[in-house]
C-alpha cells in the first residue's frame, strides 16, 4: 500500500499547468524517492504495530516484528487478554469508558458554543465586544494552570469519582475554541439572510434553528471530529480527575501498562492498537471535515 | 460501576444537558422587540459565563496565587519557586529539555511537511499519499509512545539475543552495535522529539499544502516565463506566497509542544534527563504533592506561550495590512 501509494508520484498535472510544472518540481525521480521514502518512515512505525499485535507473546519478546514476513504466526490471544479484566489491563472497561467521557465531552461544548456564538455574532448587547475578546484570550490559558484549583472545587462539591469532573473539564478547555470558530462561520453568513428572517417576524430560537443550524452543519461536524479526537486521545485531563480505574479512560490504562509493565510487550501492542482504532476510523471515515476544521482553526487561530 | 449503569450515566447527563439548553431557548423564544435581544444574550452566554470563570478564570489566578507559596500553600515564600526552577540543577535540565523540544520540533515539523506537501502538490496519488502522513495526528500521544518503544526498544549485543527494536536491528543489519536510544542524555532528548515530530509534520503539511494551492497561477506562470528555476521558485514565490500560514504552523506547534507531556510520561518517566515543564508540572504537583513549585511551572507555561500567541498575532495584522 505505501508503495504503491507513493511509487505512482510523477505528476499527471491538470493539462493546463501540467507542461510548465512537472518541469518545475524539483526534478520528478528525486523528488518521488524523497516522497516514498517520508512515506514509508510516517508508515513503518503504525504498521509495525499493529503486526506485532498479532504476534504470540514469546515471539513478540525475542524476536521484531519483522520476522513476521519469514516466519508467519497468527494469534488474537494479545487482544483477548488485554481486553479481559483478569489480566490486570482491564482495556475492555476503558474503551467503554472513553465513549462515556468523549461523548458528553464533545455534546456539551458544542450546544453551548453555538449559542454563546450566536450572541457574539447576531445579538446587539453593550460589553458585546469587551466579552468577546476575553473568550478569545482564553484560548491561549494552559489547561495545566488550572487542574489543581479545579480539582479542589470537584472535591469540594463532592464531584469526585464522577464522570462529572471530565465532562465538565473538557467543556470548560473546549469553549473559547469552539465559540472562536463558530463566531467566525456564522459571521460568514450574509446578513440580509438573518434580517430577512427578522423582517418575517422570525425571533433569536427560529433564525438559529431555521436558517443558522443548516448553514452550519459543516463547521458543526468539524468542531465535533476535532474535539472528539481531542479528548479521546486525552491523558493530562483523564490521568488528573479520574483518581479509580473505574473511571479510567484507555489512555490512562495504556500509559499506566507502559510505566508499569513496560516488558509486557504483547499486551502493550494490543492495547495500544485498541487505543488508537477508534480515532483512525473515525478519521479515515471523516477525513474531509477534519481537514477544514484543521485548516479554519489553524489559518485563523 | 456496571456497564448499563455508566451508559446510563452518560445518557442522564446528555439528557439533562438538553434540559438546559431547551429552557434556555424557551426563555430567550418568550421575548421579543428590543427586550428580546438584552435577554436572549444574557441566558445564551450565562452557561458558558459560568463555566469559564470557575472552570478557568478561577483556577488560573489561584495557581498564579499559589506559586508564591511553599509545598503545602501554607506560607508565602516569595519568588523562591521560580528562582529554584532557574538554579537547582536538576530543573535547570528539564527546562533546557524543554527549550530543545520547542526550538527542534516546529522548524523541523515544519520543514518535513512542507517539503512533504511540495513533492506530492498535484501528483497523481496526491490524497493517499497525504493521509500516510497525516494519520498520526489521529492518533493520542500516548498511543503514539507506545509504537516508538517498539522502534527504540533495546536488547544486548550478546549471541542468540536478537534486537525486537527496528532502529536497532537496522544498526546490527549495517555493523553497528545496538544502542540504548532511550537512557543515553542528552541524545534520549532527540529521539523522544522525534516521536512529536512524527505526529505535528502531519498538522504542517495540511495547512501549508492548502496554502501552496491557493497561490494564484498566473505568479507561478510569471516566474517561469522570467526563467525561475525550481529552488527559485521555492524560494521567491512559495516561501514568500505562505507565509503567513507558515508562521501560523510554526507557532501552532511550538505551542503544542510545549504544553505536551505524554510522550516523555509514556516513553521515560522523565528519567534519564528527559523531563520536560509540562511533565515535570504533572509530577510536582500530583505525585510529590509539592503545590508550589507545581503551580510556578505552571505559571511559566503559561508565560512562555504569550509572546509565541504574540508574535502570531503581530505577524498576521501585518500580513492583512499590506
Amino acid at each position: 500500500m505505501t508503495a504503491q501509494a507513493t511509487v505512482a508520484l510523477p505528476a499527471r498535472a491538470d493539462v493546463r499547468v501540467a507542461a510548465g510544472q512537472a518541469k518545475q518540481r524539483l526534478t520528478s525521480r528525486w523528488a518521488s524517492f524523497a516522497a516514498v521514502v517520508l512515506g514509508v518512515l510516517w508508515t513503518v512505525p503504525t504498521f509495525g504495530l499493529a503486526l506485532s499485535s498479532i504476534r504470540p507473546e514469546l515471539q513478540i519478546k525475542t524476536t521484531g516484528w519483522w520476522t513476521y514476513f519469514t516466519h508467519p504466526e497468527f494469534t488474537l490471544d494479545n487482544y483477548r487478554a488485554a481486553l479481559s479484566s483478569d489480566s490486570g489491563t482491564g482495556l475492555g472497561h476503558a474503551f467503554l469508558n472513553s465513549f462515556v467521557i468523549t461523548i458528553p465531552s464533545v455534546l456539551i461544548p458544542l450546544a453551548l458554543a453555538t449559542l454563546a456564538a450566536y450572541a457574539f455574532a447576531w445579538v446587539d448587547f453593550r460589553g458585546r465586544d469587551l466579552l468577546f475578546v476575553v473568550v478569545f484570550a482564553l484560548q491561549i490559558v494552559p489547561i495545566q494552570v488550572t487542574l489543581l484549583p479545579l480539582l479542589k472545587i470537584y472535591n469540594a462539591t463532592g464531584l469526585t469519582n464522577t464522570y462529572w469532573t471530565v465532562w465538565l473539564s473538557h467543556s470548560c478547555f473546549a469553549l473559547p475554541l469552539a465559540i472562536f470558530l463558530l463566531h467566525n462561520f456564522m459571521k460568514e453568513i450574509p446578513r440580509e439572510l438573518i434580517e430577512a428572517a427578522r423582517m418575517d417576524g422570525a425571533g433569536h430560537v427560529t433564525i438559529i434553528f431555521r436558517v443558522l443550524l443548516p448553514l452550519l452543519t459543516p463547521a458543526l461536524a468539524a468542531f465535533g471530529i476535532f474535539q472528539f479526537l481531542w479528548v479521546w486521545n486525552d491523558l493530562l485531563v483523564a490521568l488528573t480527575f479520574t483518581s479509580t480505574p473505574d473511571l479510567a479512560p484507555l489512555t490512562v490504562n495504556l500509559a499506566n501498562l507502559s510505566g508499569t509493565r513496560g516488558t509486557a510487550w504483547h499486551l502493550l501492542a494490543a492495547g495500544a492498537f485498541i487505543a488508537i482504532i477508534v480515532p483512525v476510523a473515525v478519521f479515515l471515515s471523516l477525513q474531509r471535515f477534519f481537514v477544514r476544521g484543521l485548516l479554519a482553526g489553524g489559518l485563523k487561530g | 460501576m456496571s456497564t448499563s449503569h455508566k451508559i446510563t450515566q452518560a445518557g442522564l447527563a446528555i439528557l439533562l444537558f438538553l434540559a438546559v439548553v431547551g429552557a434556555i431557548l424557551f426563555v430567550a423564544s418568550r421575548f421579543s422587540g428590543r427586550k428580546a435581544d438584552r435577554t436572549t444574550a444574557a441566558v445564551f452566554l450565562l452557561p458558558t459565563v459560568l463555566l469559564l470563570s470557575i472552570g478557568l478564570l478561577y483556577p488560573a489566578g489561584r495557581t498564579l496565587y499559589l506559586s508564591f507559596f511553599n509545598s503545602s500553600g501554607s506560607s508565602f515564600t516569595g519568588f523562591d519557586n521560580y528562582t529554584k526552577i532557574f538554579t537547582d540543577h536538576d530543573d535547570r535540565i528539564v527546562v533546557r529539555n524543554t527549550v530543545l523540544w520547542v526550538v527542534i520540533t516546529p522548524f523541523v515539523a515544519t520543514g518535513i511537511g512542507l517539503l512533504y506537501a511540495i513533492l506530492v502538490d498535484k501528483a497523481r496519488w496526491e490524497s493517499a499519499a497525504k493521509a500516510l502522513i497525516f494519520l498520526p495526528m489521529s492518533i493520542s500521544f500516548v498511543g503514539a509512545g507506545v509504537i516508538w518503544k517498539f522502534i527504540y526498544e533495546y536488547r544486548p549485543d550478546q549471541p542468540g539475543i536478537k534486537q525486537i527494536g527496528l532502529l536497532n536491528q537496522i544498526i546490527v543489519w549495517l555493523g553497528g552495535s545496538p544502542q540504548q536510544w532511550l537512557l543515553n542524555s542528552p541524545w534520549n532528548n532527540l529521539f523522544l522529539i522525534a516521536v512529536m515530530v512524527w505526529i505535528q509534520a502531519g498538522f504542517a503539511m495540511t495547512v501549508l499544502s492548502a496554502a501552496i494551492k491557493a497561490i494564484p497561477e498566473d505568479i507561478v506562470e510569471a516566474a517561469r516565463l522570467d526563467g525561475v528555476k525550481a529552488w527559485g521558485m521555492f524560494r521567491y514565490v512559495t516561501v514568500p506566497s505562505i507565509r503567513p500560514s507558515l508562521i501560523v504552523v510554526l507557532t501552532t506547534i511550538g505551542i503544542a509542544t510545549l504544553k505536551v507531556f505524554d510522550i516523555v510520561r509514556t516513553m521515560t518517566g522523565g528519567q534519564f534527563s528527559t523531563s520536560v515543564i509540562a511533565n515535570e508540572f504533572y509530577t510536582q504537583t500530583f505525585r510529590a504533592a509539592n503545590q508550589g513549585l507545581g503551580a510556578a511551572l505552571a505559571v511559566i507555561l503559561f508565560v512562555l506561550v504569550i509572546p509565541i500567541v504574540g508574535y502570531n498575532i503581530r505577524q498576521l495584522r501585518a500580513s492583512e495590512g499590506r
